[in-house]
């Protein structure tokens, strides 16, 4: 039980960092309707910029500098090549956002290349016991983080003015556009906050139990994206029940490998995507997806 | 809704033939055709045994983006899937065809046999994942094929038995009607032929044949189903198209191709190794169809030569060129990372700048001269894309 207790407060933990991930990914989404592939990216930008820059400034500057740059980068994307396309058909602007992905990947594991980078965070190996079981510090901290910025998000989506705009633009670009919504801000501040979700993301990533940032952290991302689907490409609520779904299930099947080891080994890691084609094949718009309605 | 209609008009009229637009030029066309054909027939007599491994592995990346061509060029649904059938085909062969006495599970089936069978299975797969492929809509079900790529790379690596593991298997000679492909020096018309020089010849004839059939598909009734479903699903839908079934259809064809291309890739590598079909691999194959151009059976075969063939000349020709470092020595750009930035750099600007890719630069050009000329007639080369309101 004391396991079962221990894995669920890790998957939850672990889980509310993915959703920090699938949210950016699905204010993108929401915005643009681009699907994001070059998230892994913007993660693996933050994640560098932070560690690069806590060896002169300290560790919460750093991080500081890893969101803002991250954002930066992002937004950077939407205005140098998203904004210049003018085709119509998003499922190619996606196949641009990998080939932009493919770009920076290469060039941040060829600067971060063999190492492993530290965090240097406040939290180190240092453990919490709750009850029963006993929990990493940093998983706690992952948690209070990815929490307090959800709902820092949720609540500036629904009462401010930028977040009525992004609504109004994610329901209905032309009349948004004839409201006066600008559109180009719009979506170039949801690559923004998607950027600066992912540097967040990226530190919790990376710290205890993990041993650091190195160049295959991005490919974390791709678990985001069972987490956006699984919810609902179009949901922010979906954003966070799939992260923790595909948390709670990543860690669960990792935890007890031993009992599954007829599937093979790392099924841990293999897990989320199963649960994905599962919800798929029940409700193929996720869980809390609109299903698409079209009047022609 | 006005897209489709021009699409369909597009339709109606012939197919633009390549040399059209100029009337002059007209007989250049075939003539280029029969240079290119001969040459190709000739290389083997020519070159050496390194460019013809590159040619192969390029015919076998323009089988499988083909293949990926015909899902997400034409059809407008998006796969991340591409390297689980490449690998599905390549160790379904080695299964099939492997011996029963080796050290991995095999068949023992006649090898020909084995080549057909693979591919069928990997179309038995791609029917698998059709409740899920009929149903998803383009990015979406780029999304939901990453779970192929992860449980590919879970089999391959854990089913020891059928895999071999991290250090996969051996591949089994190709044999066609008591004809060895193997490593065993026949000498016609005073050269050598070797593995390569046999299989340069197997790799033609597949590669001619699929370069057929996708054109027949995308030119006859299917391929108008297709491209009206990527234009507009519901429109496709009233006008009598069934959306997902087709949409399973071209799903199964292109796993197909892919087969055949893994089949073609086992051979030329003569072993098999999990770690070749990561999702890199996939985002490589959809890099070639956008830097060829989406849709287009001759950008396909374009983007692929570009994309596989660019990592390993530039490996060969390391050390003359500037900048480029031989890989693991540190310092520099390696071959592969400069590889990865000019194909990513590629698929970004190919979208950006030249929408149609590689292949409509014939007409992209041949529209400038037209626009030169002055009451020059437009056609649909000089059409605008334009955005229009759903």
């Amino acid at each position: 039980m004391t396991t079962f207790l221990e894995l669920l407060a890790t998957g939850v933990s672990l889980g509310s960092v993915y959703a920090l991930i699938a949210l950016g990914f699905v204010i993108i989404y929401k915005s643009t309707e681009v699907v994001n592939f070059a998230h892994a990216s913007l993660l693996l930008a933050g994640g560098y910029f932070a560690v690069l820059s806590r060896e002169h400034i300290g560790f919460w500057p750093a991080l500081l500098v890893g969101v803002a740059g991250a954002a930066a980068l992002g937004m950077l994307l939407e205005f140098l090549v998203i904004r210049r396309y003018r085709g119509r058909d998003h499922s190619v602007l996606a196949i641009v956002t990998i080939g932009i992905d493919i770009v920076l990947i290469t060039e941040f594991a060829r600067r971060i290349g063999p190492k492993i980078f530290s965090y240097g965070d406040p939290w180190g190996s240092a453990m919490v016991s709750l009850g029963p079981i006993s929990v990493p510090q940093t998983r706690i901290a992952a948690f209070v983080t990815a929490a307090a910025l959800i709902t820092l998000f949720l609540v500036a989506f629904r009462y401010t003015t930028w977040g009525v705009a992004m609504r109004a633009a994610a329901e209905n670009r032309e009349t948004a556009a004839l409201m006066g919504v600008r559109l180009g801000w719009v979506s170039a501040s949801a690559w923004g906050v998607a950027g600066a979700l992912a540097a967040v993301a990226a530190l919790f990533l990376s710290v205890f139990p993990t041993t650091g940032l190195d160049r295959d952290t991005g490919l974390i991302a791709l678990k985001a994206f069972p987490a956006a689907i699984i919810g609902g490409l179009d949901s922010t609520t979906g954003a966070l029940v799939g992260g923790l779904t595909v948390g709670v299930t990543q860690a669960l099947a990792t935890g007890y490998q031993s009992e599954l080891s007829f599937l093979g080994n790392g099924i841990g890691e293999l897990a989320p995507y199963l649960v994905m084609v599962l919800v798929l094949l029940i409700r193929p718009a996720g869980l809390f997806g609109t299903r698409e309605l079209s009047r022609v | 809704m006005s897209d489709l209609l021009t699409k369909v008009r597009e339709g109606l009229r012939p197919p633009a033939a390549a040399g059209s637009g100029a009337g002059s030029g007209r007989w250049l066309v075939p003539v280029v055709w029969l240079a290119i054909g001969l040459a190709l027939l000739a290389f083997p007599f020519y070159l050496e045994t390194f460019w013809l491994r590159t040619g192969l592995l390029a015919m076998a990346a323009a089988i499988g983006a083909i293949g990926l061509n015909m899902l997400s060029g034409s059809t407008g649904q998006l796969s991340l899937g591409h390297a689980f059938f490449l690998a599905m085909g390549a160790y379904g062969y080695c299964v099939l065809a492997g011996d029963p006495d080796g050290p991995a599970t095999g068949l023992g089936l006649p090898p020909l046999l084995a080549v057909v069978l693979a591919v069928l299975l990997t179309g038995v797969a791609g029917g698998l994942f059709s409740p899920i492929a009929g149903r998803l809509r383009g990015a979406y079900l780029g999304i939901a094929t990453l779970a192929l790529i992860f449980i590919g790379q879970h089999v391959l690596f854990n089913a020891h038995d059928l895999t071999g593991g991290f250090n996969g298997r051996v591949v089994p000679r190709l044999e066609v009607f008591g004809f060895v492909f193997d490593a065993e020096r026949i000498v016609v018309a005073g050269v050598p032929f070797q593995a390569m020089e046999k299989l340069w010849y197997v790799g033609l004839v597949l590669l001619l044949g699929c370069v057929l059939f996708a054109r027949g598909v995308l030119r006859g009734r299917p391929g108008r189903a297709m491209n009206a479903i990527r234009d507009h699903q519901i429109a496709a839908g009233v006008m009598g198209v069934p959306v997902a079934r087709y949409r399973g259809m071209v799903f199964v064809i292109s796993s197909m191709y892919a087969g055949l291309a893994g089949v073609l890739l086992a051979l030329v590598f003569e072993r098999t190794v999990p770690t070749y079909f990561s999702i890199v691999l996939s985002l490589e194959y959809l890099a070639m169809i956008v830097i060829g151009g989406l849709g287009s059976v001759g950008g396909a075969v374009l983007g692929a030569t570009f994309v596989s063939m660019t990592p390993l000349i530039l490996t060969r020709y390391s050390e003359a060129l500037p900048l480029v470092t031989a890989p693991g020595t540190g310092g520099g750009f390696a071959p592969g990372e400069v590889s990865r930035f000019l194909y990513g750099g590629a698929v970004v600007a190919a979208v950006l700048f030249l929408p149609g890719g590689l292949a409509r630069l014939p007409a992209a050009w041949r529209a400038r001269q037209r626009a030169r000329r002055p009451a020059g007639e437009a056609g649909p080369d000089t059409q605008r894309n334009e955005e229009v309101p759903r």
